[in-house]
């Protein structure tokens, strides 16, 4: 029988390792999850024995104004609460809990920082999961928001979301003075992801503490961009490239926001299941080209993400 | 196309000159740069160029299905990755019947395939083609339902039966159309060799072990038949992801002319299928069979393939056009974007979430983003006047103002010049809209 010999492409490098969330014994009272350490293209075991580790992080906000009608549905009255929410994730299975807290808004509801951080803290002490915490993407206040959280949830190694070229410092400084890590976001450029991750070490930061997030474009709305760019900055990585080393985290509850995902379209099927398979499709994409954490909004797109991952020799 | 050195190997290395180039690797030089015809030396042997044919072939070669304007092309892919260049030959998807069912059954399945019709962005997506199973064992039987199959629907068909016999008889009734026939599996290939030979139809080759398939290209390639299809079997997602990358990876590395063929996959009923479907359409299938394909996941399917085909280099453009967004009247105002889809996919959705109505003129920047298309100076005061009187934007809003994106403020004087509105400058992203267009209420 004739002889296909493997292969294999010859990598230099490796994704860096992170953890999530601390134990008791390093000052936090929750599991970790820790993620990277791969040395090949997403999920090829002739490649990078390493089985690979997906954390799925389960969306969940403290005011409903940009939570999408459907994803809202899907949790009925726990969505009105971010503790019974995140409760629900996790009884559901999620690896992680990605809070936003938009009730800090200063435009909408305003909430002040101690609230805020109260959410935090209460949403912690409800569940054992690391948490991924967002402000309300209004950048002077979430630079207090996050100063606020960050102390007050000291030492249970929370990912801060997120620091960008124009807005890092704070956001920085926070997670540097309590021992968080930070994601570090560009917007769909391989060159723009690597240069914050430089800012972000140039601050401070080890690399230990960086998750970048390039923009995660739904299916429809630029996938095949997100796709490319996830693509390069791991083979980037994987070739020797120390900056883009650092894993990566893909949101992919923006696919709700694509019209064709859930408008009544003829010969399109029920809405409902179009759009979970909106955000499975764009989860998929997201997996394949590189990411280490996917954030998800419907728990039936985690479910069918989750199926991706076993099915494809993965663990989360 | 092979280098001077392996190509000069083949050469009958006279140095006669007869080519008019004065040595045998000065011709194969030229040869390489396809300056030169291989005809143009007279002396080849025939061994060399078979040799030489086959060395410039593409690393997998192109398979056609179907006839006329029907056709659906496989292969002659050259990249790993769409960013390198691009993917070139979309995922073909094809529905499968079979011949036990009854003519409504098929009927209907038939129906259901041809009603997975969408337009998107200028761009038809839909199902390729119809694939007909023999489960009936009968060889009449199977005839007929092809005959009946190909009354229906003009699409490419794939002919799947393993009775030698039967597809012997199927393949030739149906040759005009240039099925694909699947397949071939190593109890089976002679005389499926011989059929695909005798018909002029593609062929598909079945096993799991990748150095099976390659022996049984071989099989078929002493037999002249190099139009072949690879069907690697993956029983789950991981094996299939493992496969195809071997697969395209040897051929497009290494040259590896035994797996240098597209691929055929075989989905499974069910969620895990659909999620098998979605990663081959990414990673390297050429067709994929359906079983069942449920309406709400067609969609999803169809535009992943539409994002992932697209070429890098060439955007994927919405229409120029006036679109109306959360039911406008007279009295809201314009705001203009580019017409790069996902400049355009950005800006609505951040009007959606204002829920404030809007008239959004789509301006054609040949899908340029707003900063670029400017610079480049595809968007300009009278391209974006040009663009609101085809529109007929001045009919559908009295406010008589524009928003324009903050990224050209600088535009401002010119806009007001060209189309007498009053200008006032959007926000630099997309993201600030909504905040925007609500203070502006
Ligand atoms: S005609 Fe053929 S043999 Fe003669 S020099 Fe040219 S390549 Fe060589």
């Amino acid at each position: 029988m004739a002889d296909v010999p493997l292969p294999k492409e010859k990598w230099t490098g490796s994704i860096g390792e992170l953890e999530l969330g601390n134990s008791q014994d390093k000052g936090g009272s929750r599991r970790s999850v820790r993620l990277g350490g791969n040395r090949g293209m997403p999920f090829l075991s002739f490649e990078d024995g390493e089985r690979r580790m997906i954390a799925m992080a389960g969306l969940v906000a403290d005011s409903l104004d940009e939570v999408p009608q459907p994803v809202r549905d899907a949790f009925g009255d726990d969505a009105k609460d971010p503790v019974r929410w995140a409760r629900t994730w996790a009884a559901r299975g999620a690896d992680l809990i990605c809070l936003h807290l938009t009730s800090t808004n200063p435009e909408e509801g305003d909430a002040s920082p101690e609230s805020a951080a109260d959410t935090v803290m209460a949403v912690l002490k409800a569940v054992d999961l690391p948490l991924i915490v967002y402000g309300s993407g209004h950048e002077e206040k979430d630079s207090k928001v996050l100063e606020k959280v960050g102390e007050r949830a000291r030492g249970e190694r929370l990912l801060l979301g997120h620091a960008e070229e124009s807005a890092y410092k704070s956001v920085a400084a926070a997670a540097m003075a309590n021992g968080h890590a930070v994601i570090g976001f560009s917007n769909l450029d391989i060159n723009l992801a690597k240069q914050i991750v430089i800012l972000l070490t140039d601050f401070g930061l080890g690399k230990g503490d960086i998750v970048i997030d390039p923009l995660m474009a739904a299916l429809g709305m630029g996938l095949e961009y997100s796709y490319s760019v996830n693509e390069r900055i791991r083979i980037s990585a994987l070739s020797g490239d120390n900056m883009l080393r650092v894993p990566m985290i893909c949101d992919c509850t923006s696919a709700w926001k694509a019209r064709e995902a859930t408008d009544d379209v003829p010969h399109a099927g029920d809405t409902l299941e179009r759009g979970v398979w909106w955000e499975a499709t764009t989860a998929l994409a997201a997996l394949l080209s590189g990411a280490d954490i996917l954030v998800l909004g419907h728990p039936e797109a985690m479910e069918l993400a989750r199926m991706a991952v076993s099915d494809l020799g993965g663990e989360n | 196309m092979a280098t001077a050195i392996e190509i000069f190997k083949h050469l009958p290395k006279k140095n006669c000159g007869e080519c008019k180039y004065p040595t045998c690797l000065a011709f194969a030089m030229q040869l390489a740069n396809n300056k030169a015809k291989l005809d143009d030396c007279p002396h080849m042997s025939e061994a060399g160029r078979n040799a030489l044919a086959s060395s410039s072939a593409p690393p997998i070669r192109l398979v056609r299905i179907g006839t006329g304007r029907n056709t659906v092309d496989m292969g002659d892919e050259t990249e790993l990755y769409r960013h390198d260049k691009r993917f070139f030959h979309p995922t073909a998807f094809a529905l499968r019947v079979s011949d036990d069912l009854s003519i409504e059954e098929l009927e209907k399945k038939v129906d259901h395939a041809r009603s997975l019709h969408f337009e998107r962005v200028g761009q038809v997506l839909k199902l390729d083609i119809v694939e007909v199973e023999c489960r009936s064992g009968d060889g009449v039987k199977y005839v007929q339902t092809l005959e009946h199959v190909s009354k229906l629907v003009d699409w490419p068909l794939v002919l799947r039966c393993r009775d030698p016999v039967i597809m012997s008889a199927a393949a030739n009734r149906m040759r005009e159309r240039r099925p694909l026939l699947h397949g071939a599996d190593p109890d089976n290939i002679k005389e499926m060799v011989a059929t695909s030979k005798s018909s002029g139809c593609p062929l598909v080759l079945c096993s799991d072990d990748l150095g099976k398939l390659t022996d049984m290209v071989e099989v078929a390639r002493k037999e002249g038949v190099e139009d072949l299809v690879l069907d690697p079997m993956p029983g789950n997602m991981k094996d299939m992801l493992e496969r195809c990358t071997v697969i395209r990876r040897s051929a497009i590395r290494k040259t590896f002319r035994g797996l240098g063929y597209p691929i055929y996959l075989g989905m499974p009923v069910g969620k895990n299928g659909m999620l098998m479907a979605l990663t081959a359409v990414m990673k390297y299938g050429s067709l994929l069979s359906f079983e069942e394909m449920p309406s709400s996941q067609a969609l999803p399917l169809l535009v992943l393939r539409q994002n992932i085909y697209t070429d890098p280099q060439v955007p994927i453009q919405v229409k120029p056009y006036l679109y109306p967004v959360n039911n406008p009247g007279p009295d809201a105002p314009i705001l203009f974007t580019t017409n790069f889809s996902l400049t355009y996919f950005t800006v609505l959705s951040d009007i959606e979430k204002s829920k404030v109505p809007v008239w959004l003129q789509v301006v054609d920047t040949e899908g340029l983003s707003v900063l670029t298309a400017y610079s480049a100076g595809k968007l300009t005061a009278d391209s974006v006047r040009n663009a609101l009187e085809a529109s007929g934007a001045n009919g559908r809003s009295n406010r008589g103002m524009l928003v324009i994106p903050g990224m050209v403020a600088r535009m401002s004087v010119k806009l007001n010049e060209s189309t007498g509105l009053q200008i006032v400058v959007g926000p630099k992203e997309s993201s600030a809209l909504p905040k925007f267009l609500r203070s502006m209420n």
